[in-house]
């Protein structure tokens, strides 16, 4: 009796600390929401909501200022995009070898392998990317500098990578042997399997792996600051991917040791802070949604 | 080995062979699973194999569509031969011999996909030659497997939400619609009731007109109400091979007696 009752209580205690924990979560999300909105919202009084979403220019310290982020998302969004095109299809391809193909030896190197890459700090890719790859990809490439959106992607992409491949894999390898065993039972070979079976009900954790990686990639500034060449110009077309741009983490990144405290440049740097925040937000939406829908079929 | 196979009362069958196997060994690392298995099995009849859990019934299964192939450690000597021609050459297309030697397993696992998309995939893999079209198959295969009256409303429906009895049908439907000669069922009813059983079992009774079948069962009654031929398992031996009424009610074997008799109670 008495022991029972104890146990009720400490039941009750681990419940109120975890529903605890779940509020501090979502306070300090709000918080930093309050706290971004507080700082970015005076840019207003210089400038107009239509000239920071829509302006081409962006000129924080000319006269008068400039604050159009027009480039800067759209450098963001050609990286970023860049980083999902080479990383997804590479990661997933290299999981599935992972875990249906490779012999157990193989697996057991490589898999402890690539998540060691994870722990590359970013500035060292940026490091790569600067010295290395970028003037090799220039000469390659006949580029006028070495410096530009799709090294940040390539860059970005292989940090995205060990990400990507260890999550899919674990989702790849918790699909059921049965499954694969009904799958080539009814005369299927390995290929088709893996691609019409295997990924498809190991879609949510490749999913989730997907958006883990890329969550990196955009929210990366160190490497992207260093190799992508910091010129805030609106990208054209696919050329424009061999073009130096400027991302919002770069500019943030950059520019905010040099403004002055409560200047409209300041503000328009929370700004952007703000927008990054949003974006994260939108994709962390669409991306449940994904997974809740895809989860239906399989259910 | 005490006895040699020639005395062991095994008995091929008369009339067309479908499968036979020669010397068949299974291995898995130094653990010898099955022990020189000769046995003929007759065309479009149903053919039951019998024993006690553990003593390579599933195995000798997976021997006729190579399965085992799957399994890191096994290795198999002797032959398998389907239609007169051996399963195990170098250059034997083993996707192509699953397509002709269909499996059902134990427990049934619906890819998680909609009934529709479960029984296309075989076709949708193999590309489906004849005048049909997809969903002429997927309708043929599934009241072939007699489920088609029960989802024809609702093939877009997730397969996991069968139940257990109907997902076991739609195997059945998924490897019909491949265009198998040869249907392996390994216990396709263990994890049914008795309506579901009886639903099966009917099946397997049709379908025997055009495709040759191989049921392994730890239900006597099943074995003996669905079978033609009957072998009985021991240790990865075959003890006793013949007619199911020779089986049940003249086994000339003593362990085959002893199974028989005590299993019936
Ligand atoms: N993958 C494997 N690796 C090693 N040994 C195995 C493997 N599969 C089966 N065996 C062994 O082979 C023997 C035969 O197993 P099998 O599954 O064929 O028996 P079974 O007659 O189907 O039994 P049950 O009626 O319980 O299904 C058993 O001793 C089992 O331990
Ligand atoms: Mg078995």
């Amino acid at each position: 009796m008495v022991k029972q009752r104890a146990q009720r209580g400490w039941e009750w205690l681990i419940e109120r600390a975890i529903q605890v924990a779940g509020a501090v979560a979502i306070i300090f999300v709000l918080m930093i929401f309050v706290f971004l909105l507080r700082d970015a919202l005076p840019v207003f009084k210089a400038t107009t909501a239509r000239e920071l979403l829509a302006g081409k220019d962006w000129l924080p310290t000319a006269e008068p200022p400039r604050f159009g982020f027009l480039p800067l998302v759209l450098g963001s969004l050609y990286v970023t995009i860049g980083a999902l095109a080479l990383a997804m299809p590479l990661g997933l391809a290299c999981a599935a070898f992972i875990s249906e193909v490779a012999p157990r030896w193989m697996k057991e190197v490589l898999k402890p392998g690539v998540e060691v890459l994870a722990t590359v700090p970013s500035v060292v890719f940026g490091f790569l990317g600067l010295l290395l790859v970028g003037p090799w990809l220039a000469d390659v490439l006949n580029l006028p500098v070495g410096l530009f959106a799709a090294l940040g992607s390539l860059m970005l992409a292989f940090m995205a990578m060990p990400t990507i491949v260890s999550v899919s894999e674990d989702a790849i390898r918790s699909v059921p042997a049965a499954l694969r065993e009904n799958s080539l039972a009814l005369g299927a070979t390995q290929w088709q399997t893996i691609w019409r079976v295997v990924l498809p009900a190991a879609r949510s954790g490749i999913i989730a792996g997907v958006l883990l990686g890329v969550g990196r990639a955009i929210g990366e500034t160190m490497t992207v600051l260093m190799v992508t060449g910091n010129a805030a110009v609106i990208p054209e077309g696919l050329k424009g991917l061999l073009r130096p741009v400027r991302t919002l983490t770069a500019t943030i990144a950059g520019e905010m040791g040099e403004t002055v405290v409560g200047s409209p440049h300041y503000h328009a740097l929370f700004a952007m802070g703000l927008i990054l925040f949003l974006i994260a937000f939108l994709t962390n939406t669409i991306a449940d949604a994904a997974i809740r829908r895809s989860g239906r079929l399989g259910r | 080995m005490s006895e040699s196979n020639t005395d062991r009362p095994i008995e091929q069958p008369e009339g067309e062979i479908k499968i036979e196997t020669r010397g068949l060994n299974l291995f898995y690392d130094a653990f010898r699973a099955l022990t020189d298995i000769n046995v003929a099995i007759p065309a479009r009849q149903i053919t039951a194999l019998i024993g006690p859990s553990g003593c390579g019934k599933s195995s000798f299964l997976r021997c006729l569509n190579r399965m085992n192939d799957l399994i890191d450690d096994a290795r198999v000597e002797g032959d398998v031969l389907l239609d007169g021609g051996s399963i195990y050459e170098d250059d034997t297309d083993v996707a192509q011999l699953r397509k002709r030697v269909g499996m059902v397993f134990q427990t049934p696992n619906p890819f998680p996909m909609s009934i529709y998309d479960n029984v296309a995939y075989g076709p949708r893999l193999h590309g489906f030659g004849g005048r049909d079209s997809l969903g002429e198959v997927v309708e043929k295969s599934l009241r072939g497997a007699a489920l088609w009256d029960e989802v024809k409303d609702n093939l877009r429906k997730s397969a996991l939400d069968l139940s257990g009895g109907q997902q076991q049908r739609l195997s059945i439907a998924r490897v019909l619609a491949v265009g198998p000669d040869v249907l392996l069922m390994d216990e396709p009813c263990s994890a049914l009731d008795p309506t579901a059983t009886f639903r099966i079992e009917e099946l397997m009774l049709e379908l025997m007109e055009r495709y040759t079948i191989v049921i392994v069962t730890h239900n006597m009654y099943q074995a003996s109400r669905v079978s033609q031929h009957t072998g009985f398992f021991l240790l990865g031996e075959l003890i006793e091979y013949g007619s199911t009424v020779g089986i049940f009610e003249n086994p000339k074997d003593q362990r085959t007696d002893d199974y028989v008799r005590g299993r019936f109670g």
